[in-house]
């Protein structure tokens, strides 16, 4: 059985021009000491995804579907059950470090707050606890920093303080969502190599979420695509990169940079912009981006086949995305 | 290009309900006093002891003082003062403090640090404190609450003039500007103003309110608008000392006081979410 | 911390020292001469002169500046021109009740703030939010002094609860003079209390939507634990700023409003002085207000520090 199971999950989100299908029949499952990596452009529900699971989505949404963990369906928890399991079985790393801490309490409080409020643990204890994974994150000298306020940190050591107060409970699973984003290049796969690290020696589940396909495929076991709310292919890493069949997933591939292409070369970007998710089209939603689209694309949404076993992917014209050469996606 | 711009300007007018209710009411206002500039229902001067005390009535709406004036027309004839008074030291303030506020955020330097300590000084002395001042000196009058109420403007403007002109000059395109070869005068009268005039135009919406608040205050207290000139202040005043007599009379000026000084704000609410629609955006 | 708190007493001592020099000039520049006036106009010019002489106003203003200051310092203020009473006796008595008015006002209105802020965050949008900020924004529109007055046709002469006006003196029992300052000090908190309460609300809502406070709620604390815990004190800062400013507002407020209910207080000492051309007790009065008005502002600026880290290490 696994440890995450999500099934159909759908968000609908309450915007001022009518409701947004912020996530649509996402489903996936992920076992202990695994990792699941979810990529996809900015506004593609990958973060609303992320909340769904955390419970913590705007107040005027709907959740659909069902979030089983360890069995157990958190969408039919109260917010009180929900408050014992934030923090302590699911646990979440967000994108933007310099704005995640709060100004006006010491990086130690906000380090201390879980394991008081979760494990129970008392004042000293707590602060025990703390200096102990401040180091652990790589916090170098935690017996000064412990007192120190979120302004006085560089971004990179905020992201540290912010893995810290994630893994605090020893989650069962830890979101990470686009944690190095923000950060410099040169500190990103510090932050990512720390994440891995903690999460197999601790054997948690790890969701990562990101837009770069690269950091993706470095830390992860299996992959999910998303675009327009929904999922347009996924299975093992290694499956997906041995061939990328969806449209939309040769597009990314094609828009990452790489180390050794010519110079002159230009690099690729998909065309268009993302779908209006206010007003979904009724068909396959990369239409009026994808270089293979027919008229049965615009009508008929694709379902998410399976092209070998875990490999599954949603389109009409699997046959001729399967055929086009890697060539072709750089044209 | 301009069209659709100026269509959704309106539309979103439209959408505002506090703009709507407060450009009403404050046009109310407005259409009183031009009225009462050549007609009232009775008259806001003539003193007619035998008058005195009517109840409310066709030819009184609202019934007379104690002098024997017609209530109603001193309320419209008093919107005439209030406004007045408004205009004028909005003005004063607003002339000087957007100046002062372009001049230190163009200049920087010493210049800004004068000129903003001088403004954190003048903080401490609030407009009816530095009125009774002024009447201190000059003696109580209508000119001098203007005064009064203008000077304690300034700051007001040049504080938030500077701040928001401040933030524009940090921007690329003033930065593009200067690199061309701009000079500091014109930079400040292409980029800068029009990009805080927004937020200007809502601070003096506010102000002018205040301004109101302010100068029934002081009338209030005898040191604003003289007698016979009609002046909601004064009005409440003179019902004080009648409260227990006819409490009505000390219900109506401040009516219309709280009238226009919602409405003005209302109006400034509504202005901010049209003009500025960052301030107002709700995730 | 002990740099900033020395920073800020030298700006105080600068700002305090700035005006009393305006306060001096504007009163130098008045016209009309203060012994003209206590003599009144029939006066002989020997009269004036000797009368001139005696109060010391033959002297230069620089030297009559400083031996105000120092009179000051040691609370010798001189006699009032009108009442031939020491200024000191007369100013004691007057901010003894302008004091505990201004501070009972000031805590009403926090209170209310609070309390009303609050509750209109937690119910955003919902029907007892928008009333609670109609009522709010009506709150903010009336002038104070017309509220007292209905307060005064309201609960002193229609239901006759409470003094209509006046003050008994605190040799009466200190219930007595709460009571009178009640009403007024009502009338002071509406409108303070409706503006901070908007401001509150705001701010409230504004924290609620950063990014630590969704730290927060991630971490497992609930909404109310998160409120109290990480919104109310980040929150509090832009009400901090608010309530100083608005202190001053409500400290010319009582100006007003002591009038309206005859307590004699600084406000209505310094309009008596005004209309006695009583300028030195003026000069006192208004220095005193504005010594008010700036020490809050200090004390203000040191609670903005206490209640944010971050601005011990930016101070300038």
């Amino acid at each position: 059985m696994s440890l995450l199971n999500v099934k159909n999950l759908s968000v609908i989100l309450a915007t001022n021009d009518g409701p947004a299908r912020a996530v649509r029949d996402l489903s996936f499952s992920l076992n202990k000491g695994e990792t699941l990596g979810i990529v996809g452009e900015s506004g593609c529900g990958k973060s609303m995804a992320a909340l769904a699971l955390m419970g913590l989505l705007p107040e005027l949404s709907e959740t659909r579907g069902e979030i089983l963990l360890d069995e157990e369906n958190l969408l039919d928890k109260t917010e009180a059950e929900m408050c014992r399991i934030r923090g302590n079985r699911l646990a979440m790393v967000f994108q933007e470090p310099m704005t995640s801490l709060n100004p006006v309490h010491t990086v130690g409080n906000q380090i201390m707050e879980p394991l008081q409020l979760h494990l129970g643990l008392s004042e000293s204890a707590a602060r025990e606890e703390a200096l102990h994974l401040m180091d652990r994150v790589g916090i170098p000298n935690p017996e000064a920093r412990i007192d120190n306020y979120p302004h006085q940190l560089s971004g990179g050591q905020r992201q540290r303080v912010m893995i810290a107060i994630a893994l605090s409970c020893k989650p069962d699973v830890l979101i990470a969502d686009e944690p190095t984003t923000a950060l410099d290049v040169t500190i990103q796969d510090q932050i990512l190599e720390l994440i891995q690290n903690l999460v197999q020696e601790d054997g948690m589940a790890l969701i990562l979420i990101s837009h770069d396909l690269g950091v993706i495929s470095e830390n992860t076991d299996n992959i999910l695509v998303m675009y327009g709310g929904a999922a347009v292919e996924k299975g093992g890493t290694e499956q997906i990169f041995n061939e990328l069949v969806h449209p939309y997933t040769q597009g990314l591939f094609a828009a990452m940079p790489k180390l050794g292409r010519a110079r002159t070369m230009r690099l690729v970007t998909i065309p268009g912009t993302v779908p209006d998710l206010i007003n979904l089209p009724a068909g396959c939603t990369f239409t009026d981006r994808c270089p293979i689209a027919t008229d049965i694309c615009r009508n008929t949404p694709p379902p998410l086949e399976e092209i070998e076993p875990r490999h599954a992917v949603a389109c009409h014209h699997l046959q001729e995305a399967r055929s086009r050469k890697t060539e072709e996606l750089f044209s | 290009m301009s069209d659709t711009r100026s269509l959704s300007f309106l539309s979103r007018c439209r959408r505002s309900r506090s703009f709507m209710v407060g450009g009403i009411m404050t046009a109310f206002l407005l259409v009183c006093a031009a009225i009462s500039l050549f007609w009232t229902p009775g008259s806001a001067y003539d003193i007619t002891i035998a008058n005195r005390f009517l109840p409310p009535s066709a030819d009184h709406w609202l019934g007379t003082d104690r002098f024997g004036r017609d209530i109603a027309s001193m309320l419209m004839t008093g919107t005439q003062n209030s406004i007045v008074v408004a205009v004028v030291a909005v003005s004063i303030g607003l002339s000087m403090g957007v100046s002062l506020g372009l001049l230190a955020a163009a200049r920087r330097g010493w210049t800004e640090e004068i000129i903003m300590r001088l403004s954190d000084f003048s903080f401490a002395f609030p407009a009816i404190l530095s009125a009774i001042m002024l009447t201190a000196i000059f003696g109580p009058g209508g000119v001098n609450s203007i005064l009064a109420i203008g000077l304690y403007n300034i700051p007001v403007f040049a504080r938030l003039t500077r701040g928001s002109a401040n933030a524009i000059w940090a921007r690329e395109f003033v930065m593009a500007a200067r690199a061309s070869g701009k000079g500091r005068l014109r930079i400040t009268f292409e980029h800068i103003l029009p990009n805080i005039l927004s937020i200007i135009i809502v601070q003096a919406t506010i102000l002018f309110a205040i301004a109101i608040l302010a100068e029934a205050a002081l009338s209030y207290l005898g040191l604003g608008t003289q007698p016979p000139e009609p002046s909601w202040g004064r009005m409440l005043n003179e019902a004080q000392t009648l409260m227990f007599l006819d409490p009505m009379q000390a219900v109506y000026p401040g009516l219309a006081i709280a009238t226009a000084v919602f409405g003005l704000n209302l109006l400034g609410d509504g202005l901010r979410d049209i003009l500025d629609p960052r301030l107002s955006r709700k995730r | 911390m002990s740099v900033f708190i020395a920073k800020r007493v030298l700006t105080l001592i600068a700002t305090l020292i700035g005006a009393s020099m305006v306060i001096f000039l504007v009163m130098e520049i008045l016209p009309g001469d203060p012994a003209l006036v206590i003599l009144g106009v029939d006066a002989s010019d020997e009269a004036v002169r000797a009368l001139t002489k005696e109060l010391g106003l033959d002297r230069p203003p620089v030297e009559r500046y400083w031996s105000w200051i120092t009179g000051l310092l040691q609370g010798e203020l001189g006699n009032s021109y009108a009442y031939k009473v020491p200024i000191w006796e007369l100013i004691e008595g007057a901010m003894l009740i302008t004091l505990p008015l201004a501070v009972m006002s000031i805590a009403l209105s926090i209170v209310l703030a609070l309390v009303i802020g609050l509750y209109a965050a937690a119910n955003h949008n919902k029907a007892g939010d928008v009333t609670l900020m109609g009522i709010s924004q009506l709150g903010i529109s009336i002038p104070n002094f017309w509220l007292a007055i209905l307060l005064i046709i309201l609960f002193a002469i229609e239901l006759r609860w409470l003094p209509a006006g006046g003050f008994p003196g605190w040799d009466e029992g200190i219930l007595v003079c709460l009571k009178a300052l009640l009403l007024p000090s009502l009338a002071l908190a509406t409108v303070v209390g409706a503006i901070l309460a908007r401001i509150t609300r705001s701010s409230v809502l504004e924290v609620f939507r950063e990014d630590y406070v969704r730290t927060a709620r991630a971490k497992g604390l609930s909404q109310r634990a998160t409120l109290w815990r990480h919104v109310l004190r980040n929150a509090l800062i832009p009400v901090l700023t608010v309530t100083g400013i608005q202190f001053s507002a409500l400290l010319t407020g009582t100006v007003v409003v002591e009038n309206v209910f005859h307590i004699p207080g600084l406000g209505s000492l310094v309009l008596k002085a005004i209309n006695n051309r009583d300028t030195i007790v003026v000069e006192n009065v208004i220095l005193l207000l504005a010594t008010m008005v700036i020490t809050v502002n200090f004390i203000v600026d040191i609670l903005y520090a206490v209640v944010d880290p971050r601005l011990k290490a930016h101070d300038i």
